[in-house]
């Protein structure tokens, strides 16, 4: 229950903050991926700790993982770097309600592409930390998985897969907000 | 249970069960066990397994009781590693594993007090998983309800004496019947709580807790034929939480001889498989044989999953079997009795 109450605090506060500067600020994404990365790497990081007592050998390898949900986070700041790049202050007074629409509309399209960006790295982070997990400990009880040419190899896939669904919710918005900034 | 939230309270524990299951021994450890000449063998050929020199410091010549008494030892020190480092729910969880071990403590210790054993010779014996603080305490009382009021009510087992206090005196074929009502409550307690905690764990555990349930009804029936044990007496011993409620339980209950326990499970499917091979030739095997095969397929097949807690339990009891099998061997070899040796039950 205490987790449940947890994330959604996590939730509020990331979401609060959009609507009130919704037209010149969009940094929901960057707390979303950041939730999601470090949710992943710790479940990830318990099972290469868990298994690693009795199987000291997969610590080298099962870091991997744990870079990969890294990267998670680092595409979320990299979105917010670009999509703040976009943002402009208006300094002009707001005579014209049709500016004043347009802009609006800019703003809401900004806080839909953090949104969508930020929800995206929250499960693929998740998803990369289960799968590295599950990983992790089947290299734990038979070293022939960690080979190459056999399962180990497709989950990274999988993990690459997953990931990159990331940046393509990055690759979306710049279209609309071209439209609309 | 999902997967990011278990990890959070359990997947270290997760982690360090999955390494000691790796430990357990396999085919080719016990093809070297097989041809042991003597227990020093044993002794040695243990070595390059997990277990290590816990023989050491043990003065030759070895006898087969400390070899398991040994065992055990590490499998209880492991057990408790796992305890102390766990949270609710997972903590409940092991403890309700280790209520089976205080039932059998119990009924060791008031059949000893009740042949005139004194409590000090009979402590050592008790499993030291099952040890609860009251256990000193016990002593002969005319009366189960005596018993309970003096010392049980304020072990964790009090809830479980509901259906087994009684005015009737305490002598040989009562403490059999307390022995199985006390599991009876015990079992269908766990499975309620595994259901409670749902997810992968409900569906592991309570497959594994029904074929529990069962396998108990089905050795009851057969065990009390040719005894003092009425019928009606009989099915309030089943636990009510496996496959075979209501109707197989039933008809175990009419159920006269052993042809008839075969019929009534060959409406079940795994268990019409597990009579088929069973027989009572030289050369068979026996029913609880199979019985034991098939709970540790079932075991084995708790690892398949991942973030559930049935891998703890699964693990206790595949390494339960394998304590079994080594001093199955043990024995073999120290009587030099060679014929059967092969009759442990292989786990990987």
């Amino acid at each position: 229950m205490r987790y449940f109450l947890t994330y959604l605090l996590v939730l509020l506060v990331a979401i609060v903050i959009p609507i009130f500067s919704m037209y010149y600020l969009l940094n929901g994404k960057v707390a979303f991926s950041v939730v999601g990365a470090a949710m992943g790497i710790h479940t990830t990081g318990v099972s290469i700790v868990g298994g690693g007592v009795k199987a000291p050998r997969i610590k080298t390898k099962n870091l991997i993982s744990v870079i990969f949900c890294e990267a998670v986070a680092i595409y979320g700041l990299i979105t917010a770097i670009v999509l703040s790049g976009m943002l402009e202050k208006y300094t002009e007074p707001l005579t014209d309600l049709t500016i004043k629409q347009q802009n609006w509309m800019a703003g809401y399209v900004m806080f839909g592409a953090g949104l969508a960006v930020g929800l995206v790295n929250l499960f693929c982070g998740i998803a990369v930390g289960i799968v590295g997990s599950g990983a992790a400990l089947s290299d734990a009880a038979n070293a022939a998985l960690s080979k190459w040419a056999t399962s180990n190899l497709r989950k990274y896939i999988l993990e690459i897969k997953l990931y990159s669904t990331g940046p393509s919710g990055l690759d979306l918005h710049p279209e609309i907000c071209d439209n609309q900034c | 249970m999902k997967g990011c939230i278990f990890n959070i309270d359990g997947g270290y524990l997760e982690g360090l069960c999955r390494g000691f299951k790796c430990g357990i021994l396999k085919q080719s450890d016990y093809l070297n066990l097989v041809q042991c000449e003597t227990l020093e063998d044993l002794k040695l050929h243990l070595q390059g397994t997990d277990y290590g020199t816990f023989l050491a410091n043990e003065p030759s010549p070895l006898a087969v009781s400390t070899i398991d008494d040994k065992l055990r030892e590490k499998l209880v020190i492991e057990f408790q590693h796992l305890r102390n480092h766990s949270v609710e729910p997972l903590s409940t969880f092991l403890d309700f594993i280790t209520y089976s071990y205080m039932i059998d403590n119990i009924i060791l210790l008031i059949t000893g007090t009740l042949h005139q054993r004194p409590i000090s010779e009979l402590i050592p014996k008790c499993h030291p998983l099952g040890s609860f603080e009251q256990m000193e305490a016990i002593h002969v009382a005319a009366t189960p309800a005596e018993l309970y009021n003096a010392v049980l009510v304020d072990t964790p087992l009090a809830p479980f004496f509901v259906d087994c206090i009684s005015e009737q005196d305490l002598d040989e074929m009562n403490i059999e019947i307390i022995r199985n009502t006390l599991y009876k409550a015990y079992l269908e307690a766990f499975y309620e709580f595994c259901k409670q905690i749902g997810g992968t764990t409900a569906d592991v555990m309570c497959e594994i807790l029904a074929f529990e349930a069962d396998r108990r009804a089905i050795i009851i029936t057969i065990n009390s034929f040719g005894t003092e044990l009425s019928k009606d007496d009989r099915a309030k011993l089943y636990p009510r939480c496996g496959k075979l409620n209501p109707d197989g339980l039933a008809a175990l209950a009419r159920a006269d001889d052993y042809e008839q326990v075969k019929a009534v499970a060959e409406y079940y499917a795994e268990y019409s498989a597990l009579f088929e091979g069973a027989g009572s030739n030289v050369g068979d095997k026996t029913l609880e044989d199979k019985f034991f095969e098939h709970e540790v397929s079932l075991n084995v097949h708790a690892f398949l999953q991942q973030f559930h807690f049935g891998v703890f339990y699964s693990y206790l009891k595949l390494k339960e079997q394998e304590c079994r099998n080594i001093v199955w061997i043990s024995e073999c070899v120290a009587q030099k009795h060679r014929a059967k040796i092969d009759n442990y039950i292989p786990i990987f």
